[in-house]
């Protein structure tokens, strides 16, 4: 009787509901010196921004900011969805001079060369 | 016995006269007063930035997603019964020398009009442009908002 008996399914809880991401757009410069990368995030700030490095990947999430809106809804465009996009970085590129800056929804991203890396005269000696 | 003239039932080949009617009875059937605003956001005009609509009891509120511009790059203005945004994000020199890689952002100029359902007032609209978002709200007038009207039983 009891291997009639179904296993129970996971509680609730228990059972991670993958969350649906939109990719934000993005414009990547090069340079000789290094990338810019611009990542369009309208509606959030430097609050919901996360940046995560994990090996030679860059994760670029952010989450909308709170916007107080009553009322009916009468016609829609927007995501209601947070931002999320995965980048594979150059390996020329100095992860630890990465810096970030974050305005109007725009994230800007720069992302140097390493100073080995660069190409560089190398001068003869007599 | 009746003699009757045989007659093709009409739809059994419909001419492209009928089905163009029969398409435009569809339209008419699914028209909402959205339709028209929706239709603007086609992908092949170029950039069409995103928009939502709500209402409340006493205004209408614009929000549009439009990232990365300056408060002087934006144009907002109400003409006959509608309202404009518009404006033009221009290129930044700084990119010039730079290879790029990847290229999805929209630059030059937009423009979306929404038509609005009721009268709003238009010296108190007020616009604001927050984490590249613009919200507009949009006051209706004393006659547009909702009012309670008392029934009299006699």
């Amino acid at each position: 009787m009891k291997a009639i008996v179904q296993a129970e399914p996971k509680a609730a809880a228990e059972r991670t509901e993958p969350q649906e991401f939109v990719t934000p757009v993005v414009n990547i410069f090069e340079t000789r010196d290094g990338y810019a990368l611009e990542a369009e995030m309208p509606g959030v700030n430097k609050a919901g921004l996360e940046i995560t490095l994990e090996g030679n990947e860059i994760t670029i999430m952010g989450r909308r900011a709170a916007e107080a809106v009553n009322g009916e809804l009468l016609f829609r465009e927007r995501s209601v969805a947070d931002y999320r996009r995965v980048f594979e970085l150059d390996p020329a590129i100095d992860t630890g001079r990465i810096s970030a800056k974050m305005e109007q929804g725009l994230l800007t991203l720069a992302l140097p060369k390493s100073e080995r890396v660069k190409p560089r005269k190398i001068t003869v000696s007599d | 016995m009746n003699l009757t003239r045989y007659q093709k039932p009409d739809l059994a080949w419909p001419s492209f006269g009928r089905l163009s009617s029969l398409r435009d009875e569809l339209d008419r059937l699914f028209e909402s007063p959205w339709t028209e605003l929706a239709r603007t956001s086609q992908l092949l005009s170029g950039w069409t930035p995103a928009l939502d609509v709500h209402e409340d009891k006493d205004n209408f509120i614009v929000h549009a997603e439009l990232p990365g511009m300056k408060r002087e790059e934006i144009d907002v203005s109400l003409h006959d019964g509608a309202l404009s945004i518009s404006g033009e994000r221009k290129t930044e020199e700084k990119h010039e020398e730079a290879e790029a890689y990847r290229t999805e952002r929209f630059f030059g100029k937009f423009q979306r009009t929404v038509p609005l359902p009721a009268p709003v007032a238009a010296d108190k609209v007020k616009a604001q442009y927050k984490d590249g978002v613009l919200t507009v709200t949009l006051p209706k007038t004393e006659e547009a908002k909702p009012k309670q009207i008392d029934v009299n039983v006699n």
